[in-house]
């Protein structure tokens, strides 16, 4: 599958001297890794060249209180303030389409181009956010690049690029009644390692794969790039048809009908070989939830903290205040993080609530439940998702990327323990200081009804 | 992009493995809009205790950390976001090369772009230049060696393309420009 989306989109082949040059088919842009870029364009003179393939939004450093989101209250940090007033003025200048902070289709960048349609089976597409592996859930070839790279799409809609190798994760069976993908990806972190799939673009197969929402297959893909590798893929098909067939910008009529009968042939030929593959046995696991501080040092919630590890395990137990043997389940809680391009989709909502329904927050915790778009935000309002929250004791707030990694204010503080179902436990991403536990939605709702690390299978009526 | 040849220069070993560019620089320091002035954050949160104070005992806070432009640093360094302030920040501080024996995909790509070289090189000479730190070494991009104090060469990757463009200080957006009768010509096909 990777080889046939790459060869479609080769401009210029690869010489032994000089890399690919790689046509990309969209590129989503936000408001912290596009400005240096633009500056550079603006110096040189050149113009977007392809605006109808480049869609802005802004996500990280934006406020998710509704009355600084709405209300005209000034974003509380002043660069970031800045730096989404830059994002307009570049769009504007460059005519890009620019979903603006106030705008009804705003959201995460990773959550809102599924959700309008634009991620497609068979597209190139890249972001200035290591976790555009996310898109790759459709079949398409999906990756981060850095502010440079930005500027080179922004000006020629191409990349050079070398070709990665091919590494398959082969998912054997289904997971059991109450395992989520979150918990299935941690567990292919753990095993293949934050490294693992450095020089790779993944492709998760298998019957635990197949059976899996779009929403399960975008939660899989995104967490890609935390073992490292360039990309993650699923190979298309009905759900994936199902699921683009609702969205308002997919191909219509003749144009759907001639769409899909392309993207039916993007799937992995029988007999193809990969460069590297290990295989997973799904129906073996359990919910997991990381203890250290990158989400390689992961364990099983009914097991413990390991009692040896590599040369960062020490210092790490130490940043976390968790010992060596510890079990995970007595790990406390002091705050809890829903949402994230990781699992900040409705379904996520969804399993949340479904757990923290009818319970309140266990006394001192505190919780932040963030949709992933404004879309998301409305739709779970329509089933009265957000209702459950705040009956719980949490917070409802408006989309962006929040608490995953505190750029816009919202953080943890120093010392907590945080379980989050965003993607990355490093030392000081939710605030410095902050003790991230990295886990499915479901877990982070049953442990915010106890005040520590649960297994919400104990709640699953 | 300013040409890059030759690296001559006392190391600082930072040994931990999987550092990510969270701990590079923090995500409440990437507001800024331009490229500049990201090196007094570098390391922020390992550098500095609570209140903004140095802490003396992190690596780059001691006196022989002063003028070294070359960084050893544990396997898979630069893991995690794809933020290039990461490389900004560790050029801003004075760094010219990175020294280490696995680096994560997106960072190096970015350490390129902006000619901060990544020198991948073996276990051994690895686990030396770690146990040694502040040893005078010397890189030459034209040869890719990398020479050890008592004059043993060591051989690192660098693809041909990268390595013009180091030398030369030729960015690549130039190169891609240059394609344009390509690439306008694929988007013809692909109408």
């Amino acid at each position: 599958m990777f080889e046939k989306v790459w060869d479609d989109h080769v401009v210029v082949a690869e010489t032994a001297d000089t890399p690919a040059v790689l046509f990309i088919d969209l590129h989503l842009t936000h408001e912290v890794t596009t400005p240096q870029a633009y500056t550079e364009l603006r110096s040189r003179g050149i113009k977007l060249r392809r605006p109808d393939l480049t869609l802005a939004t802004m996500d990280h450093s934006t406020p998710t209180r509704t009355e600084q989101v709405f209300g005209g209250v000034p974003i509380a940090v002043d660069s970031a303030a800045k730096q989404v007033q830059q994002l307009e003025i570049n769009a504007r200048e460059r005519s890009g389409e620019l979903f603006n902070l106030q705008d009804s289709r705003r959201g995460i960048v990773h959550i809102i181009g599924p959700e309008l349609g634009i991620t497609q089976p068979g597209k190139t597409i890249v972001c200035g956010d290591s976790h555009t592996s996310t898109h790759g859930a459709f079949g398409a070839l999906a990756f981060g690049i850095g502010t440079t790279e930005v500027g080179h799409v922004l000006a020629t809609q191409c990349l050079l690029q070398r070709r990665p190798k091919t590494f398959a994760i082969n998912v054997v069976n289904r997971l059991p009644r109450g395992v989520t993908a979150k918990d299935l990806i941690l567990a292919i972190i753990g095993k293949i390692g934050v490294s693992g799939g450095t020089g790779y673009v993944l492709e998760y197969r298998g019957a635990a794969i197949e059976a899996m929402s779009m929403d399960e297959r975008m939660t899989i893909c995104n967490m890609s790039i935390e073992a490292g590798a360039r990309a993650g893929m699923i190979a298309p098909d009905a759900t994936t048809f199902e699921y683009l067939a609702a969205t308002p910008r997919a191909p219509k009529g003749a144009e759907w009908d001639a769409a899909v009968a392309r993207w039916s042939k993007l799937p992995t030929d029988p007999g193809a070989t990969f460069d590297r593959s290990i295989d997973i046995d799904a129906s073996t696991l359990v919910p997991m939830v990381t203890y250290g501080t990158h989400p390689g040092m992961v364990a099983p919630i009914n097991g413990s903290v390991p009692l040896h590890g590599d040369a960062v395990f020490e210092k790490a137990l130490k940043y976390m205040g968790l010992k060596a043997g510890e079990l995970i389940v007595n790990v406390p809680v002091n705050n809890v993080f829903v949402g994230s391009c990781t699992n900040g989709r409705l379904s996520d909502l969804r399993n949340a609530a479904r757990v923290l329904r009818g319970h309140k927050l266990a006394d001192g915790v505190k919780m932040l439940v963030v949709p992933g778009s404004q879309s998301v935000k409305r739709a779970a309002e329509a089933e009265g998702l957000h209702q459950v929250f705040l009956d719980a004791g949490a917070e409802w707030r408006e989309s962006g990327c929040s608490m995953c990694l505190g750029m816009n204010g919202d953080l943890v503080p120093t010392g907590h323990y945080s379980i989050s179902t965003s993607n990355r436990n490093f030392e000081g991403r939710q605030g410095q200081g902050a003790r991230t536990l990295l886990a499915s939605p479901e877990t982070a709702a049953a442990s915010a009804i106890r005040g520590r690390v649960t297994d919400p299978r104990e709640f699953s009526n | 992009m300013p040409a890059v040849k030759t690296i001559r220069s006392r190391t600082v070993a930072l040994p931990a493995t999987n550092v990510d560019t969270d701990q590079i620089i923090p995500a409440r320091f990437l507001t800024s809009t331009s490229k500049a002035g990201f090196g007094k954050h570098l390391f922020a949160d390992w550098r500095y205790d609570p209140a903004g104070n140095p802490k003396p005992d992190f690596v780059l806070n001691k006196p022989e950390a002063k003028g070294a432009a070359i960084l050893v640093a544990g396997r898979n360094i630069g893991c995690g976001s794809s933020r290039e302030h990461a490389p900004w920040a560790l050029q801003d501080f004075g760094f010219q090369a990175v020294v280490s024996t696995e680096f994560a995909d997106i960072f190096r790509t970015n350490c390129l772009k902006n000619g901060l070289l990544p020198v991948v090189v073996d276990d051994q000479t690895h686990a030396w230049l770690l146990a040694n730190p502040g040893v005078e070494v010397s890189i030459d991009v034209e040869s890719t060696t990398l020479t050890l104090p008592d004059g043993t060469q060591v051989k690192f990757p660098l693809e041909g393309f990268a390595r013009y463009c180091l030398l030369n200080g030729v960015d690549e957006l130039g190169f891609l420009l240059s394609q344009n009768p390509a690439i306008a010509a694929y988007e013809q096909r692909h109408r």
